[in-house]
């Protein structure tokens, strides 16, 4: 193995002159790169192994996990961000995928094959949309007006269709059961969250820069808000002990390890509903976060994509119901994402919004929009769909309770053979605790269990580390992309294996 | 309180493109309610051959649906988020790339990155290809929305490669190694050339004599090609479009090293007039580019249902075969209104053979051949002749004079119309250029008002819309 260098891709940084490689102090001077090398920066050329370094909180002693990742050797005169790994695909979340798609599960033609149980999807309500597209036909065939196909295919403004952002508006006022109100002249569109969370980090934060983030966190941000922005994440560790909950102390802690590194704080970025809780951020929480923000003079990003996956409306407090008791005050520090991928299941459509209550926030979003505009046509189907009040109250009602019987049937399913798991009440997964059943509680024992799960149970689930869970042995489990009978065998194979571990 | 990127001006919405963009939408013109209004030149649209399109769309009139006419209904198609892309949409672009380029060279559905429009195709390319700082020299003039979108959220520098009308804008050998001495001497990293084929603004596609100059050029540099193809299946005349694929295949260098450095971009937005469905892609020979290309893609992937209606579409050869030989047809009788009617006026323009719009000489009508000339032409021609064409400047044109105008993006009438204008301000401004001649002596200078140079204070701009 010849020379290598610490990359961008460690992920927590412990300080100047800490002992061990591989470790990103982002000091110039940095005792392990060398002098005068900035520590973090990966060198173009090298062929080398990057370590990606796990700490792990455990009885107050931190521990170490190396996970080595094969650089691929950098293509002559490609940027450094092409050949970086920042791209997060080589995390356990996406590995899954893989052998999912070598060996899927089919009820008929591959009953022993690999169930997917790693991919927020949901489909528990296609029928109630295929419904709605029988009975409104111009809402896909520009009903039939000859103008209609023309004047929509030739509009590309990147403020987005009216007649869209108005129903956009109003369907996030549905999901928040009229407590909150949004306008329309504030929806900024994108091709999907993943491009509003990203089009925001460039906006609130400058290369170098951090945005705090409660773990565990949904995977995908370690792309989204760091790889072509240069924005670093540093964790608000969250602890099963108060049920992963966001504290002040958790907070202030994150702030001030991010000081100590020099790192400037630019904002908060929350999920809630959480990814991969699956539970709603308390309102006190909500007003505690916010304060803190407004403490500290930093943005607060609430992605709110699972809003109207919440079991039960009146449990779900949005941002926006927090920001309107308090008369607007300080909410220009404010935006939220949303998107229809969850709570309509179409995320082939790359449907996203930023609401954010800045008016700089909202020019700039618009015109960076203009690098992830979402199709006129399927904004044109989706302004005549969500403003359909009548389609859209019933099918906020039943999605809300077919995703509850669903999850009742897992939580129940997995009690049985005593497996316990995290209070949910929102989302299109739970989280399930196996940790009495590692054999250690570290992350190796956690991925162990991982590999296990996939190869012999046969389950595509994601490991918390990918989440960057502080404690081992905790796994999101889907379970609103497959049919109940689906459901059933993954249950019965969990069963078995229970069965077989506990022996 | 946001970013530096937030808060600086690349994004470039202070330019005259975009300004008098605004002042068509406060006051556009329409034959009825608003016949005094101004005339839209200003956008690079598409309009004519949509007539085609909706015929297909009314014997097809299960397309733009989901009834399940294939295996895929409504289920698959709007949980399908893949980047890797549709594959039968993929499969049916590259043939219709091909079938633009007369099946002269064949391209790999596999090398090909679904983008959100071409804009978001040239974005993602530098984000590939150059560090924050590096530099890509790009032939002047070109088209303004680059410096947004290869440099905002980049870093990345444009240096210019200057071209002149001396040689009707072509690129030559010593302009382009002018321009890679400029960038050394500003200490940029010069990482590749994007060229524009056929050219936006100039209406031209590349000759060969150019195509193998670039070849030649990055292979001794060692640098990347960037061809945007957008406007390759508006070629209407000859000497017909060589797309830089054929180039390298002629020179058997398909297998080597340059053809890993040169990547296309490509769209929908001007060969089918379907700016709003954001459908565009990149086609590249290296690997690494399209695997990371792919990656980025996921922050502007085209909605899978618009994949899907165009899959559909492009598959049916009989269609996209009459589509392009009509909408060549259409372009080229346009073109030659509008080239016929200018010349009528007294108004030279470049020879073009591609693209929605005419490369105009109006050098004789500027008071002075500066770029305040220029401006000051251009806000005449906009508030007083009433048609929104855009200033060579904008396009960083290096000589003053030259103004772009779109010719496919409106009716006939409207067209006819738009000339009459311009006929007519000709006229008299040459009359009182005659006239002010003749009273040389007596004539005061004339001071420019105010609002020729605060052009740089407009920083809201309203209804601005995308990449034309």
């Amino acid at each position: 193995m010849s020379m290598w260098r610490p990359c961008a891709e460690v992920e927590r940084c412990v300080g100047k002159g800490a002992a061990g490689e591989g470790r990103s102090c982002g000091e110039t001077s940095c005792s392990r790169a060398g002098s005068g090398v900035v520590c973090g920066r990966e060198e173009s050329g090298v062929v080398g192994l990057i370590l990606s370094i796990t700490q792990i909180k455990l009885d107050g002693l931190s521990l170490f996990v190396l996970m080595a990742i094969e650089i691929v050797q950098p293509s002559v005169g490609l940027s450094k961000m092409a050949v970086s790994e920042t791209h997060g695909e080589d995390s356990p979340y996406f590995a899954g995928w893989k052998a999912y798609d070598e060996n899927p599960y089919h009820e008929t033609c591959n009953p022993t094959g690999v169930i997917q149980m790693g991919l927020a999807e949901n489909q528990v309500s296609f029928d109630l949309l295929e419904e709605y597209l029988e009975a409104n036909l111009e809402a896909t065939n520009w009903g039939q007006k000859v103008s209609g196909f023309r004047e929509n295919a030739l509009f590309q403004d990147y403020h987005g269709l009216l007649s869209f952002r108005k129903a956009m508006a109003s369907f996030m006022e549905e999901v928040r059961g009229g407590k909150a109100k949004f306008d329309p002249e504030r929806v900024v569109l994108t091709a999907g969250a993943t491009a509003a969370n990203e089009l925001l980090t460039f906006i609130l934060a400058d290369p170098g820069d951090a945005l705090l983030v409660p773990t565990p966190y949904y995977p995908g941000f370690d792309r989204d808000l760091r790889w072509r922005t240069g924005v670093q994440i540093v964790p608000i560790h969250c602890e099963r002990s108060n049920n992963f909950q966001i504290t002040p102390e958790a907070l202030e802690a994150a702030y001030d390890h991010a000081r100590s590194m020099n790192i400037k704080v630019r904002g908060v970025l929350i999920t809630n509903p959480s990814n991969p809780l699956g539970a709603t951020i308390q309102r006190k929480v909500l007003e505690e976060i916010l304060d803190f923000v407004t403490r500290k003079n930093i943005h607060l990003v609430t992605d709110e994509i699972y809003s109207g996956s919440a079991f039960y409306a009146d449990e779900f407090v949005s941002i926006a119901e927090v920001l309107e008791s308090r008369n607007y005050k300080d909410s220009e520090r404010c935006h939220i994402v949303y998107s229809l991928s969850k709570d309509l299941g179409l995320p082939g459509f790359r449907v996203g919004t930023i609401y954010s209550y800045n008016d700089q926030v909202v020019t700039t979003a618009r015109r960076m929009s203009s690098f992830t505009l979402i199709s006129s046509q399927t904004q044109f189907l989706l302004a005549s769909m969500l403003s359909d009040k009548e389609f859209t109250q019933k099918y906020i009602k039943i999605n809300r309770e077919r995703l509850r019987k669903r999850y009742e049937m897992i939580i129940n399913g997995l009690k049985k053979v005593g497996i316990e798991c995290l209070k949910g009440n929102a989302g299109l997964f739970c989280w399930m605790n196996l940790s009495p059943y590692l054999k250690e509680p570290t992350i190796k024992g956690e991925l162990e269990m991982w590999k296990t799960i996939m190869h012999e149970v046969r389950l595509n689930i994601s490991p918390g580390s990918s989440c960057h869970c502080s404690e081992p042995g905790w796994f999101r489990v889907c379970f609103a992309n497959m049919s109940e009978e689906t459901l059933e065998v993954a249950l019965s194979r969990i069963h078995e294996f229970i069965k077989t571990r506990k022996q | 309180m946001l970013s530096a990127m937030a808060t600086c001006n690349s994004h470039g919405q202070d330019s005259s493109y975009f300004l008098g963009w605004e002042e068509y939408e406060k006051n556009p013109y329409h034959p009825i309610n608003n016949p005094n209004g101004i005339i839209q030149m200003g956008l690079a649209e598409n309009q004519l051959p949509f007539d085609l399109l909706e015929s297909w769309l009314n014997n097809n009139p299960n397309a733009s649906g989901f009834t399940a006419q294939s295996n895929f209904g409504f289920k698959e198609i709007a949980l399908f988020q893949d980047y890797h892309g549709l594959p039968a949409f993929k499969k049916a672009l590259v043939d219709f790339m091909s079938e633009i380029r007369e099946n002269k060279v064949t391209f790999n559905p596999n090398n090909l990155v679904l983008t959100a429009g071409a804009t978001s195709a040239n974005e993602t390319l530098m984000f590939c290809l150059a560090d924050p700082g590096d530099a890509f020299l790009l032939p002047t003039p070109y088209y303004p929305g680059f410096d947004r979108d290869l440099k905002w959220r980049t870093g990345a520098e444009i240096v210019p490669i200057h071209c002149s009308s001396s040689n009707g804008f072509r690129i030559t050998e010593s302009a382009l190694e002018d321009a890679y001495q400029q960038a050394q001497k500003q200490n940029l990293k010069v990482k590749g050339v994007l060229v524009t084929n056929p050219s936006n603004p100039l209406g031209t596609s590349l000759s060969m004599h150019e195509l193998e100059l670039l070849v030649n050029f990055i292979s001794s540099k060692n640098l990347h090609l960037i061809s945007d193809e957008i406007y390759s299946g508006t070629v209407f005349t000859s000497p017909g479009f060589v797309s830089i694929m054929e180039v390298l295949k002629n020179k058997n260098l398909m297998n080597t090293d340059v053809a890993k450095q040169v990547h296309i971009v490509y769209s929908l937005s001007k060969d089918l007039g379907l700016p709003g469905f954001r459908i565009g892609a990149i086609y590249s020979n290296d690997d690494i580019v399209v695997s990371a290309a792919t990656k980025m893609s996921s922050f502007g992937l085209i909605s899978s249902q618009t994949q899907y209606l165009l899959s559909q579409i492009l598959s049916d050869k009989k269609f996209t075969k009459n589509y392009l030989t009509e909408n060549r047809k259409r372009l080229k009788q346009r073109h030659e209104m509008l080239e016929k009617a200018l010349q009528k006026a007294g108004i030279r323009c470049l020879k073009g053979n591609a693209g929605l719009f005419s490369w105009v000489d109006m050098k004789r009508l500027l008071s002075a051949q500066t770029f305040k000339g220029e401006m000051e032409l251009w806000k005449k021609i906009v508030y007083e002749v009433g048609l929104n064409i855009s200033p060579g400047s904008s396009c960083h044109c290096s000589e003053p004079g030259w103004f772009r105008v779109c010719f496919a993006n409106m009716s006939k009438e409207t067209l006819v119309l738009a000339m009459q204008r311009l006929t007519s301000f000709v006229d008299s401004t040459v009359k009182k250029t005659n006239q002010s001649r003749h009273n040389r002596n007596s004539r005061k200078p004339k001071s420019l008002p105010k609002w020729v140079f605060s052009l740089s204070s407009f920083t809201t701009a309203r209804s601005v819309k995308n990449g034309a």
